[in-house]
């Protein structure tokens, strides 16, 4: 990421904000826009020196706590993430709450960034650690209106800048997030579990030791369908699906196997099309902790996490596996499982981190299958 | 899965709901919104409602509401004879506040809901029991292994001292089974615990001893369980002011702001087991400490009803907690009901906010004399304000703004701290503005946090607030400058004080750089998706407004505001009332109200909701955004109408009477001279600027004379002097006398009758009115009064005047609307006191007895309809008799003696087929209980003639009356019989104190002499406020009472419902 220093011109922007020293951060800012794919763009400031020019999917996150978590969840890579909740950095961050070893967006916008945030375990503000990773970021913007925008006319390419951009310019590749090699957790506990990561949240390798469950984490396109194992889990990830081609190739051979197989939000996708489903891009995606969804056969509901742009098409189901979960907002499928053989999936988080903790006990409830 | 036509799944023919009665302290108007909202959930499912509620001011016993109204005490005498006579199959306990459920769990504990085969629907009374009862919480807790508090629960001085010895001191002390925190609070030492927990115990059976956990962060949540198990946090709060202040006193943000994501879900996870585990079916609310050093927590408790926080959230998060309770309550799940803001959406799903919203207390302790100013785990305020913002120092100044009490701002406040210091580390009710202060004066903000454990999130932005305060005064106000004065929250008032200019010019300066508020929607979802809501709110921190302007076809209805002494639930009756009849004749309104305690604040009673501030600026952007046909000002209380002149000065259409007229009701010098023209005389009174002046005014009228402060600091309020030395003090200590601080006095005249007229005109012709009288003399405040309808002891002759009076100051002020006009009636002459020209707290009470619903008829005059119809409202089959619901219980050192400066909180209103039997009825229905046939009476020697019929009657009914060496004497001297016992100063027993601490009473009469006050008089006044004992202080209503209590046929009336009396 290359950086550019800004002239320090101010544009035609509404909000102009001069020196914001507090006795917090020294904030000094310079007006900026996001300027998205359709042409338009919407006012901010961003602090003074950020680079210019990087370009992100840019999608919003509904809810009201955990930037943190959101901000690390490798799910958000070459997203730029607008926060509806107004006020963002308020409790400062704390680096046990991530959930990668870095701020994987490639830019944030919110309404106010918090100067002054509070925290006993506080490490470093918002501010501090997001210009240490070189992350952009857009603050003092009507970030109710970007959503209604979004909302509207579906998820757009942008990007964050003090100069214009030119629309036609945005262009973005996928990108694959994953290691390198397979790591090994846990080797003394009961059960083998294959972590495939595709971007795996730290929290979902933390709830598989919590049930004293060895771990290995391999690469998305590492074929442990040789090795011995109890179960496979098929971690979430940034982009599309089918870019995956690897990882499904490998998951059908998992299946095969009759071994438990367990997918979270892209691993929810990727199951379903090892399976011969199809998946499509939703308008604006979930993203938010209080997506409600019910378990179509107990008809208990739960209200969930969620971070994910692609969905499972209902009607290419195949044969011999049903619709688990269902949104009950837009009755789109949250969830799907084999009739008979252990494999199920849901495209929400039981891992949580951030939201809420209502689905955690589907990792117990794959660890009774193993 | 696409959800159709629902059914109703349990068979319920018939439901009573209890009401929460008057308003007081802990209890307010909040139990209108949820008791509203619940009834409309019971309509819609076709069952007939039965609604027992002695407050006649709500909306939720308005004719269009329940079946059948109760207007009567929510005692179990009463409630038992109403269920026998009703058989409901079902009753709802949850909606009713702490009086609904404690008296659900009495009438199951008695066995009468057994016998009568009436379920109680909703959360089981034995769930209902573990909440209430702080010992089977903390086991049933421990169950599912999460924390509470340490804590022993003890039945006796004895086990108290025993338990704080071993949790160690300082501990908290709470009692069980009461409603905001009474009988709460910090012990010290032993010696405290023993006055403290002897006092709680003559009140409850039980006291808790707990580990004390100040500074603690105290957290809220608001969680909706189906029966099946569906639970869902509807919405969380944060206190600013860390435990050891009561959350009703406490500042609060929702959602949290300073939790993390794990902290957060930890207490939200927490609060989902506790209540699947406790059973609780619809609605509830959890409260948490939290330690902000290590994330440690401790439950501290459920209330398994709707509550205040629960008013709060629902209109925080634009979810209808309420009505989804009663749906759930009646079997439907979660997920087969619809997010009422979306239409579309489920109702099993947590609100996203975009925003955030502050609550604030609203006090009144300066009109309640001698009452301690400090605040602490017991509940003193008396309502609340909500204000919405997108971000902190936004949303709080609007709230300050909403409290009307003076302050325009963080920064703008009236007071003058002899030591701010002392205010912080000792919490008072203007503590924020203490903080301010000695931020301002180079307190840190790390020293402040050390000082009061409060978050140094909020103390920060405290700290900016200041600092922008600094640069607005120090630099030049150029478009960022102002802009970012706006986006803290500055009105351009406090602006234009600071930069020496006016408000409209800051007003001007702004709009031309295009600095203006933006409109934003609530919609639950944080614009998730697309919802047609009409909840909005303004914010600074925006580019779009996400609605368009209803223009001319809309008419703008501004609300009451917080609830406070004086103001109260009557007025959001007129506001919802008034917007119903102007969308019946096919207008579409904009409500306009701050006050989440409030009906008029559902989104779907309005066609537009603006969640805001009353103030002139507010309402201005408000009325150039929507450009509406009309502001409607005249019926919500003062608030309302204080902005009338502006409004029109500035050339916004005030629909009804013209602003100018109002003012000329409302300015003294003005009235009082286009009395003197109309020939209708006043008491005497004059502006004093010097004290010479006053001598001589008082000297002219005779003493006693009426004091009112112009500019009134804390503690000095409206006052009667009775003499020259009296008068030298008040004026010495109370005011500042000077030509820019002048006092009004006024002739007081005593002995005289006190009536009034409510009414509606339409261009200055007399449309309908009622005239209703006060049982007590003229002197105690309209608002304390004890007001009969219609009037039962007035000679025709006085009727016939006051309507001609009337006649002639309507006609006169070219009154279109609302009007009350009060009046001293004296050997058959009449003098106005004053006349407000808008609606006054009694319409929903002569509205309810007579049938014709005023405030709707004041709003189709407004609106240029008059139907014509000539309105007997003299004479009726049955009185009503309105009676003031009094907090003394709750305010610690207040002296409780209704006086010329209004007290009470609330008021009842009860019917009767006379005048005792409505009295008696009203009384009873202020949570009044007489339990034991034993009276203390003590009247000065003026007046003890007035008791001698009432005395033997008592006494010929089997009471015991015990009095002091002078009535004792006087009553014997009438062939009385009556018990003597020692004056408290006699220092010998037994005495009246000893009578009340030994439970020896039942009741007390105890009339004040007017210029001799003891404080033997002042003792046992307060002895038995602490005691719960009924005490009267005022002759007429003491001698009302002890008759309705010598007659057997009033004690054994059946209660009748509203709809069994005819009213028209």
């Amino acid at each position: 990421m290359g950086l550019v220093r800004n002239k320090p011109t101010i544009t035609g922007s509404k909000t102009v904000h001069k020196d914001r020293s507090g006795r917090g951060d020294f904030f000094k800012t310079f007006s900026a826009k996001l300027y998205l794919s359709d042409g338009t763009a919407f006012d901010g400031v961003v602090p003074a020196g950020q680079a210019n020019g990087v370009v992100g999917e840019v999608v919003f996150n509904t809810g009201m706590t955990g930037y943190v978590e959101s901000l690390t969840d490798p799910s958000y890579t070459n997203q730029i993430l607008v926060f509806t909740f107004p006020l963002i950095g308020n409790y400062d961050v704390q680096l046990a709450d991530i959930e990668s070893e870095k701020i994987q967006v490639s830019g944030v916008v919110m309404s106010e960034l918090a100067l002054h945030g509070s925290h006993t375990d506080s490490q470093t503000s918002l501010l501090n650690w997001l210009e240490s990773q070189n992350i952009p970021l857009l603050t003092d913007v009507d970030t109710r209106a970007i959503t209604k925008h979004l909302r509207t006319r579906g998820t757009m390419l942008g990007s964050i800048s003090t100069e214009p951009i030119n629309p036609k310019s945005l262009k973005l590749e996928s990108k694959i997030i994953s290691i390198d090699e397979p790591i090994i957790y846990n080797e003394k506990g009961t059960k083998k579990v294959i972590l495939v990561d595709c971007g795996a949240k730290d929290n979902i390798l933390q709830s598989l030791l919590a049930l004293d469950l060895h771990v290995k984490r391999v690469p998305y396109d590492y074929d442990y369908t040789t090795e011995s194992y109890d179960g496979v889990l098929l971690s979430n990830g940034p982009g599309d699906p089918t870019d995956y081609a690897p990882t499904i190739a490998i998951a059908k051979k998992a299946l095969a196997k009759n071994k438990p197989v367990f997918g979270i939000c892209l691993g929810n996708q990727i199951l379903g099309l090892a399976a011969g489903a199809e998946t499509f891009k939703l308008p604006f995606g979930h993203r938010g902790h209080n997506q409600p969804c019910m378990d179509i056969s107990s008809k208990h509901c739960i209200i969930t996490s969620q971070n994910h742009g692609y969905a499972i098409d209902e009607k290419t189901l195949p044969k011999g596996w049903q619709v688990w979960f269902r949104n009950l907002n837009d009755q789109s499928i949250e969830g799907i499982r084999h009739h008979s053989k252990p494999f199920f999936s849901v495209q929400f988080h039981p891992e949580a981190c951030p939201g809420p903790t209502d689905s955690s006990y589907l990792f117990e409830e794959f660890y009774q299958c193993l | 899965m696409p959800i159709t036509k629902l059914s109703r799944k349990l068979a319920i023919k018939k439901a009573l709901i209890l009401g929460s009665g008057g308003l007081r302290i802990g209890q307010a108007g909040e139990f209108d919104y949820s008791g509203s909202q619940a009834i409309k959930a019971l309509k819609e499912e076709g069952i007939y409602t039965v609604l027992i509620n002695p407050n006649i001011a709500t909306v939720q016993t308005d004719g269009d509401m329940a079946d059948r109204v109760y207007f009567q005490p929510l005692n179990i005498e009463t409630v038992t004879k109403i269920l026998k006579q009703e058989k409901p199959d079902v009753l709802l306990l949850s909606f009713g506040g702490q009086t609904a459920l404690n008296l659900g769990l009495a009438l199951h504990d008695s066995g009468v809901l057994k016998k009568l085969g009436i379920k109680v629907l909703g959360t089981p009374v034995s769930a209902i029991k573990i909440t209430e009862d702080r010992e089977l919480f903390k086991v049933a807790l421990n169950e599912i292994g999460t924390k509470t508090a340490r804590s022993v629960a003890t039945y006796s001085v004895k086990e108290a001292l025993a338990a704080a010895k071993t949790i160690g001191y300082p501990i908290m002390m709470r009692s069980g089974f009461s409603l905001g925190g009474l009988g709460s609070g910090r012990i010290e030492n032993a010696v405290q615990l023993k006055q403290r927990v002897g006092e709680v115990l003559r009140a409850v059976p039980q006291v808790l001893i707990e580990e004390y956990l100040a500074g603690w962060k105290e957290i809220e949540y608001e969680v909706v369980r189906d029966a099946a198990g569906n639970t869902i946090t509807v919405c969380n709060m944060e206190n600013l002011d860390p435990m050891g202040i009561h959350t009703g006193e406490s500042i609060v943000v929702a959602p949290s702001q300073t939790l993390t994501n794990t902290e957060y879900h930890m207490l939200r996870e927490v609060a989902i087991k506790t209540i699947n585990h406790l059973g609780i079916i619809g609605e509830c609310n959890i409260q948490y400490a939290l330690n902000p050093a290590n994330g440690d927590y401790r439950t501290i408790e459920v209330n398994a009803r709707l509550s205040r926080s629960s008013a709060l959230a629902s209109k925080a998060t634009g979810y209808p907690l309420a009505y989804v309770a009663t749906k759930l309550i009646l079997g439907y799940k979660l997920h087969e009901l619809k997010n009422a803001v979306t239409g579309t959406t489920s109702a099993f799903f947590e609100p996203a906010l975009d925003y955030l919203a502050v609550k604030m207390p609203r006090w009144d302790l300066a009109k309640l004399k001698s009452s301690d100013h400090r605040i602490g785990s017991e509940m003193k305020s008396v309502g609340e304000v909500m204000a919405l913002g997108r971000s902190f120092p936004e949303a709080l100044q609007k709230a300050i703004r909403m409290l009307n009490t003076g302050s325009t701002g963080l920064t703008a406040h009236p007071y003058e701290f002899d030591n701010y210091q002392d205010e912080i580390e000792h919490a008072t009710d203007r503590r924020i503005f203490a903080l301010y202060e000695a931020l301002k004066a180079g307190s840190s903000v790390e020293q402040l946090h050390n000082e009061t454990g409060i978050d140094n999130w909020f103390l920060s932005h405290l700290s900016d607030i200041q600092q922008t305060e600094a640069k607005i005064v120090e630099q030049k106000l150029d478009a960022p400058l102002l802009r970012e004065a706006k986006q803290k929250g500055f009105a351009d008032s406090v602006i234009a004080t600071l930069k020496q200019t006016t408000e409209d010019a800051v007003r001007a300066q702004r709009i031309k750089l295009g600095i203006k508020p933006v409109i934003k929607q609530i919609d639950t979802l944080a614009g998730e998706f697309d919802a047609s809501t009409n909840y909005l709110y303004t914010t600074y921190h925006g580019n779009t407004n996400d609605v368009q302007p209803l223009g001319k076809k809309a008419i703008a209805v501004l609300g009451s505001g917080p609830y406070c002494i004086g103001s109260s639930v009557e007025f959001d009756w007129c506001a919802v009332n008034t917007g119903k009849t102007l969308q019946a004749h096919g207008k579409q309104t904009i409500m306009i109200n701050s006050n989440p305690e409030t009906v008029s604040t559902d989104f779907d009673r309005s066609d537009r909701l603006y969640f805001e501030e009353l103030t002139f600026e507010r309402i201005r952007d408000i009325a150039d955004f929507e450009d509406p046909e009309g502001i409607v000002v005249s019926v919500g209380g003062q608030i309302a109408n204080n902005v009338a002149l502006p409004l029109g000065q500035h050339k916004y259409n005030i629909l009804g009477t013209s602003p100018q007229q109002i003012d000329r009701a409302e300015d003294r010098q003005k009235f009082s001279a286009m009395l003197h023209t109309l020939g209708i005389d006043q008491p005497a009174w004059v502006e004093a600027t010097t004290l010479a002046k006053a001598k001589q005014f008082a000297s002219e009228v005779n003493y006693p004379v009426l004091i009112r402060p112009s500019y009134v600091l804390s503690g000095g309020a409206m006052n009667v002097v009775n003499n020259e030395k009296e008068l030298e003090h008040y004026l010495a200590a109370a005011t500042k006398l000077s030509p820019d601080h002048p006092v009004v006095l006024s002739q007081f005249i005593m002995n005289a009758k006190e009536l009034e007229i409510d009414g509606v005109a339409k261009d200055g012709h007399l449309l309908i009115y009622a005239i209703s009288e006060h049982i007590e003399n003229a002197g105690v405040h309209s608002g304390d009064a004890t007001v009969v309808f219609p009037a039962q002891r007035l000679y025709l002759e006085t009727v016939r005047r006051a309507k001609l009076i009337t006649k002639q100051i309507i006609k006169n002020l070219e009154i279109t609307g609302p009007f009350n006009i009060q009046f001293i009636a004296k050997d058959n002459e009449l003098k106005v006191i004053e006349c407000n020209v808008r609606a006054s707290r009694s319409f929903p009470f002569v509205s309810k007895v007579t049938g014709h619903n005023f405030i709707a008829i004041a709003a189709e005059a407004m609106i240029g309809i008059d139907r014509g119809i000539e309105y007997q409202t003299l004479e009726y089959e049955h009185v009503g008799v309105k009676s003031p619901q009094f907090s003394y219980n709750r305010l610690k050192g207040a002296d409780p003696v209704a006086g010329v400066e209004m007290a009470s909180t609330g008021e009842v209103a009860c019917f009767g087929d006379d005048l005792a039997q409505a009295f008696y009825t009203s009384w009873l229905a202020t949570e009044q209980q007489v339990k034991q046939q034993t009276l203390f009476l003590s009247i000065p020697d003026e007046q003890k003639y007035k008791f001698v019929d009432e005395a033997s009657e008592l006494v010929a009914a089997g009471w015991k009356i015990y009095t002091t060496t002078g009535t004792y004497q006087y009553l014997k001297e009438h062939g009385i019989k009556t018990t003597k016992v020692h004056k408290i100063s006699d220092k010998q027993k037994p005495s009246a104190t000893d009578l009340v601490e030994n439970g020896k009473l039942g009741l007390l009469v105890c009339v004040p002499s007017r210029t001799d006050d003891s404080n033997d008089a002042r003792t046992i006044r307060r002895l038995a406020i602490d005691n719960h004992i009924p005490l009267i202080t005022n002759a007429e209503t003491g001698r009302l009472l002890m008759h309705c209590l010598s007659e057997p046929d009033i004690l054994s009336a059946t209660p009748k419902a509203w709809q069994d009396y005819k009213t028209t």
